[in-house]
């Protein structure tokens, strides 16, 4: 009986971390993911990319949009990582999810794919504005484009286009190139140009529109040429990571499985790049890739060790951090030779690049300016594709102490000189005022 | 005399000298009760409340003594403080005057070392009252300096009472003037001795007195221009003699070298043109010196003229060139604002308005002049009239310290406490003068034979002797009559004083009183409530941004960052803040983050009826702001040069971020009995904007009274949609100031596409509340709250009239079932 319950304490304290590593700063990359769908059928025609999720790890949990059963959180913890939301025409979910539940979530750091459609929910184009895009206003519109649509058997209205107009970025979309256009079909966005955050990944090209295939084209269509979006993805300000498309076919078997020809180009690939641009991308949203952290940050006067509490005007100090990328399964280094130091009061005062000593160690050594006040370290890194590092330690500058300058400067030897042949002068005078008679 | 016998003139010595001690125990038994008197006159603060520290100044004042008993005397003389100013910091020990701290904690080392168990806080509460006794003793031995003793004692008495004084030395009034007052007296009184004995030991005396006083005040520029300025109508009214030459120069001297070791003074006091007067009178006296010498040894007259002629000349070009030189090549600085202030009035409202903004900076009104002075602003004249019929070095003295001190009390409110001594000692030369020559005549008659033995006063004894001549009868009853006014009067000044202690100068004004409707005492007690949950309730190195005034408070009991505080040396700061609370709420975040603030404190009064909040403070925040940024105009928060905050206020002040932090949630409130919600008791209107929503910032805390509330500054959105607009709320059918391109571009109101949801109206069950459909919510969706309702009133007015419904309540209820938050009713204009 006894060893029976050091089995289960063992048991359980063995498993106890497994259960726990929820999404945390030391592995960041997701767990526990919850897929909410119109209906169970897109678990069989999406399967491949499910696949590809559950073959990195990730724990799917599939709920149809509408389950009254659904709720993101139970007793304020979340009870996942991240969300999945291939329903495009949900209407109202079920449980205690909505919009503002799913802000929230987001806002609490967890990560959001959002797949619409073609006669898209008004509940979906709300969490789309919450995310900062906005899906063309017309239900029933579609990205259409004449000249790079995919070739097909059927000539069809243009609906389904092959773009290749990527972003230029390895740390979202991977090292590897991605050769094959990606096909898609649903309808467009447009990325509000004052909003920082939102990136275009996928751009349809100059000679696109959004329109309805159906009608005739009466009014100029509000959204064309390469402003319109397909894919789009989101770092919002915690590092929580959003992708927003309005397709939800593009992550469909029949997609990822089907070639591709692009209208006017003669190389017809055997396979779509969706597979690998949608799976690249996932790895993106859910951490495995560009997820930086900054640790041990240190400084001290030169040749000490300690952090002092405050400087004082003109020391020399030492600064150092290091700073480590997520590969997906431990913590790498991070080279770049850009990572810069302001030491910063109203405006930087020190401005430096660190040097890094390409095992994620990035240090330099400056004076501190003869300014005092409360300045700040601070480390903004900010690059594309990589989570947003902010390092900012505030540490006052004093002045001198009345102590600290130096006693006896050579440039007063007259006054000094002046002082005391002033005081032997009136003491010599004196006397001989006194006694001389 | 000379016949009488041997032993009776003994058994009359022994008599004399049994009255003069007597006398002497008299005085000493008054001045002992003086001393007791000025101490507990000023403790009505202690007992009516708590002792505790008061107002603002006294706060920060308190907290350096705290420093510099924890950390000793060097850290406090090389303290920088990074708490205050952020991010530029201040280095406290070089901007201070030490005197006050010093001379606390020495109080306090003392009574520890008597093995006394105080906290410092008592002894800061109790430093003011003491040195005001210490002044009273001061003050009878300056009067004995400058008239006789009796003058000396009253003005002991007047000192200790006299309200002009006790304003500022009240127990829990823990400021550099407390202990100002006694030096700026002391040094007064030993350079008058100084003078009058000639003596070496009195003026180095003085030069101490005078180098404490720096240590204390910055009021001590009154000490180095007006004795200068003494020594000058002395040297011009033919007084100049070696007596004032030994006095003059070794206070100078020796008081300048002290004076320079006070880090805040340092070589300012050599430089810096408030202290240029001193030094040219040092010269000055110089040339009076050598001139002596000279006519000494010259005998001839004639020649003696045109040496003097000659020297005077050369003297005052080469004085006259070493200025001038020292102005240009910018050596010597020019005077200072509040220098510039104190000798032009109006100079501070067109040039400083940060110094022209603090209420005990205004020209004094004549009622204060009442209410600090009572009768002695009476007998100040008769004072002076006494004084010239007596002149001496002293009494010259006294009347140039009362003449230039009165004229700095009418350009300033708190130099009335610098006038204070000056107009005792005078009123005390009148009142004992008086007083004398009427208990002269009084005993006149009845000992007439002894009138001669008793050596009076020589010039208002004769006088009194020619008035016993003329009008022998009725003068024994007008004398009577006359002390017995004298009296009256001087019991009523008596009475007034201590009413004016008890009723207005002893409220802490950390802690307010009211009367409640049954009489009984209300304590709102806000601010301390606000400082404490600062304290315990935000992060150590939190920012909090106020209007100036609370800085020091906030420092001292909230333990919490400030951007400015009370001592107003970065106006440019001071400016910036003040652009923040002036702007709108967009533009101001971008000030509040970039000067890291994390939460804003505003002080207001629209519950309680407290007016000294910062809605009527904001016109100077407004002014202290355009002065840097003249993108802040007054003139955008005056209607008609008119100061409102109801709905006929100008819109800029309905959306500025002060208006809206002091009325966020006001418009909901119940203030008063029969008005309406949102009725301002500070002002007496009603609140024109009672809509206000905060984007950027949320409430985090407001203290019972909402005396104090506290805003915390929300992190940038995280997702950063849309820019959501912040409603301006306005009532529809007033006249937008630009037009209705408030919103600009964003809005697509369409009036004849709204004739849907007209439809609906029309229909629409208000009981019911049927939810109008989605075709008409889809219109307005892009509409802000306003420009759906400006669009629908459009709508009404443009093509229905057979649609009598309720507008306010229909429009109210279609919109909130569109998911539209709607506070207001909103009402169609005409």
């Amino acid at each position: 009986m006894g060893k029976l319950w050091l089995i289960c304490i063992a048991s359980i304290s063995i498993l106890l971390p497994f259960l726990c590593n929820a999404f945390s700063p030391e592995t960041p990359t997701d767990r526990r993911v919850l897929v909410l769908l119109d209906d169970f059928a897109i678990m069989s025609s999406h399967s491949l990319y499910f696949n590809a999720l559950k073959s990195r790890g990730f724990d799917l949990e599939f709920k149809l949009a509408d389950d009254p059963k659904i709720a993101l959180q139970r007793y304020g913890q979340y009870l996942y990582d991240a969300l999945i939301l291939f329903c495009p025409s949900v209407e109202r979910f079920g449980g205690s999810i909505d919009v503002a539940a799913i802000v929230n979530f987001v806002d609490s750091g967890h990560d959001l794919i959002v797949a619409a459609d073609v006669n898209a929910s008004d509940l979906i184009r709300e969490v789309g504005t919450e995310c900062g895009v906005d899906f063309d206003e017309d239900p029933s519109a579609m990205v259409i484009d004449h000249i790079g649509y995919a070739v097909s058997g059927t000539e069809g209205d243009h609906t389904l286009i092959a773009s290749d107009d990527f972003i230029k970025s390895d740390v979202i979309l991977g090292g590897k190139k991605i050769e094959a256009p990606i096909l898609f079909r649903g309808i467009g966005h447009a990325v509000s140009p004052a909003n920082s955050l939102v990136l275009k990944v996928l751009s349809a090209s100059p000679s696109a529109y959004s329109a309805n295939p159906k009608s005739k084209l009466s009014t100029p269509p509000p959204l064309t040429g390469s402003a319109i979006s397909l894919v789009s993805i989101v770092q919002a300000r915690n590092n929580a990571r959003l992708l927003i498309t309005g397709s939800l076919s593009m992550f469909s078997n029949r997609f990822f499985r089907s070639g591709v020809q692009k209208a006017g180009s003669q190389t017809k690939h055997e396979k779509s790049g969706n597979e690998q641009f949608l799976t690249e991308i996932s790895k993106w949203i859910f951490h495995e890739r560009g997820h930086l952290k900054a640790v041990n940050v240190k400084h001290h006067r030169v040749g000490e060790t300690d952090e002092p509490a405050l400087y004082r005007i003109n020391d020399e100090l030492e600064y150092a951090v290091e700073i480590y990328e997520w590969s997906g399964t431990s913590w790498e280094p991070y080279v770049a030779n850009d990572v810069q130091l302001q030491f910063y009061m109203m405006s930087p005062y020190v401005l430096k690049t660190l040097s890094s000593d390409k095992k994620g160690l990035y240090s330099t050594s400056f004076k501190v300016p003869d300014v005092y006040g409360v300045f700040q370290f601070k480390v903004e890194h900010q690059k594309l594709g990589y989570t947003s590092l902010s390092l900012s330690k505030q540490i006052p500058v004093r002045p001198y102490r009345h102590n600290e300058y130096e006693r006896f400067i050579p440039a007063a030897y007259p006054y000094y000189g002046a002082a005391f042949s002033m005081m032997a002068g009136f003491f010599i005078f004196s006397f001989a005022h006194l006694y001389s008679k | 005399m000379a016949t009488m016998p041997a032993s009776a003139s003994d058994l009359l010595k022994s008599f004399k000298l049994k009255t003069k001690q007597q006398e002497l125990l008299i005085r000493v038994s008054i001045l002992c009760l003086v001393y007791i008197l000025a101490f507990i006159t000023r403790l009505f603060s202690v007992l009516r409340y708590e002792s505790m520290i008061h107002e603002f100044d006294p706060y920060f004042n308190y907290r350096t003594t705290l420093y510099l008993t924890e950390n000793g005397f060097y850290d406090f003389w090389n303290w920088f403080d990074y708490e205050s100013w952020y991010p530029l910091g201040r280095i406290v020990g070089g901007t201070l005057y030490p005197g006050l701290m010093v001379t606390a904690v020495l109080i306090y080392r003392i009574l520890r070392f008597l093995r006394f168990a105080v906290h410092i806080r008592e002894v800061c509460v109790l430093t003011a009252p003491f040195f005001a006794s210490n002044t009273t003793l001061v003050a009878y031995f300056f009067g004995k300096e400058i008239w006789d003793s009796g003058a000396g004692l009253v003005a002991a008495i007047l000192i200790a009472i006299c309200p002009g004084y006790i304003s500022r030395s009240v127990a829990g009034s823990y400021d550099n003037e407390g202990v100002a007052i006694f030096a700026l007296l002391f040094t007064f009184y030993v350079f008058v001795k100084a003078v009058n004995t000639g003596s070496l030991a009195w003026s180095l005396a003085s030069a101490f007195g005078y180098f404490y006083m720096v240590s204390a005040w910055g009021g001590y520029v009154f000490i180095i221009n007006l004795i200068p300025l003494y020594v000058l109508v002395l040297l011009i009214t033919g007084r100049y003699s070696m007596r004032l030459y030994v006095a003059y120069n070794c206070m100078y001297i020796l008081g300048m070298l002290l004076a320079m070791q006070i880090r805040f003074v340092g070589f300012q006091h050599v430089q810096s043109g408030e202290h240029m007067a001193v030094m040219g009178v040092f010269f000055l006296m110089q040339v009076f010196y050598f001139l002596d010498w000279v006519k000494h040894m010259l005998s001839d007259t004639k020649l003696f003229q045109a040496f003097l002629r000659i020297t005077v000349t050369c003297a005052v070009a080469v004085g006259g060139i070493a200025l001038g030189l020292g102005m240009v090549s910018g050596y010597i600085s020019p005077w200072t604002g509040r220098f510039y202030s104190l000798l032009d009035p109006t100079y501070a409202k067109d040039h400083i308005p940060i110094i022209a903004s603090v209420s005990e900076h205004q020209p004094t009104a004549w009622s204060s002049f009442m209410f600090d002075f009572h009768i002695l602003l009476f007998l100040f004249p008769a004072g002076l009239y006494f004084c010239f019929k007596r002149l001496s070095d002293a009494t010259i003295f006294i009347v140039m310290y009362g003449l230039t001190s009165m004229y700095f009390a009418g350009v300033m409110v708190r130099l009335i406490l610098v006038a204070t001594p000056a107009v005792c000692l005078i009123s005390a030369i009148a009142v004992s003068a008086t007083v004398k020559n009427l208990t002269v005549l009084l005993r006149s008659k009845n000992k007439v034979v002894q009138t001669g033995s008793t050596k009076g006063s020589g010039g208002s004894k004769s006088s009194s002797k020619a008035l016993l001549d003329q009008s022998q009868p009725f003068q024994k009853n007008g004398a009577i009559a006359l002390l017995f006014g004298a009296f009256y009067l001087l019991s009523r000044y008596a009475t007034h004083c201590t009413w004016v202690t008890s009723e207005a100068y002893s409220s802490p004004s950390i802690v307010l009183a009211a009367r409640g409707a049954h009489g009984n005492r209300v304590i709102f007690d806000d601010y301390r409530e606000a400082y404490f949950w600062l304290r315990q309730n935000t992060p150590q190195d939190a920012k909090v941004m106020s209007w100036w005034d609370y800085g020091y408070q906030i420092t001292a009991m909230g333990n919490r960052t400030v951007i400015v505080d009370n001592n107003t040396w970065n106006n440019t700061h001071i400016a910036t803040v003040g652009r923040a609370m002036s702007s709108y709420e967009d533009e101001a975040i971008e000030i509040i983050r970039s000067l890291d603030v994390d939460y804003v404190l505003v002080v207001f009064g629209g519950v309680t009826g407290y007016s000294s909040d910062d809605i009527n403070k904001f016109l100077w925040m407004v002014r202290i702001g355009g002065g840097v940024f003249p993108v802040i105009k007054e003139p955008d928060y005056l209607v008609n040069g008119e100061y409102r905050v109801d709905k006929g206020a100008a819109p800029k002040m309905l959306n500025c971020l002060m208006y809206k932090l002091c009325y966020y949630r006001f418009g909901e409130m119940l203030t008063e009995y029969g008005k309406p919600p949102g009725y301002d008791r500070a002002r007496g209107v009603e609140i024109g904007n009672k809509d206000v929503k905060l984007e950027h910032l949320e409430e985090a805390f407001t203290t019972s009274n909402w005396i104090v509330r506290i805003y915390r500054v929300k992190p940038p959105n995280n997702r950063c949609p849309h820019n959501v607009e912040t409603p301006v709320v306005t009532h529809l059918g007033d006249v937008f100031p630009n037009g209705s391109n408030i919103h600009g571009q964003s809005g697509t109101c369409n009036p004849q596409n709204l004739g849907v949801c007209l439809d609906l109206l029309g229909l629409v069950d208000v009981n019911l509340g049927n939810a109008p459909t989605k075709p008409c919510c889809s219109l307005i969706e892009g509409l802000v709250d306003l420009e759906g309702a400006v669009c629908l009133c459009t709508a009404v007015r443009a093509n229905v009239l057979g649609i009598h419904i309720n507008l306010s309540i229909s429009l109210s209820l279609l919109l909130r079932n569109c998911e539209r938050k709607v506070a207001t009713e909103y009402i169609c204009g005409p």
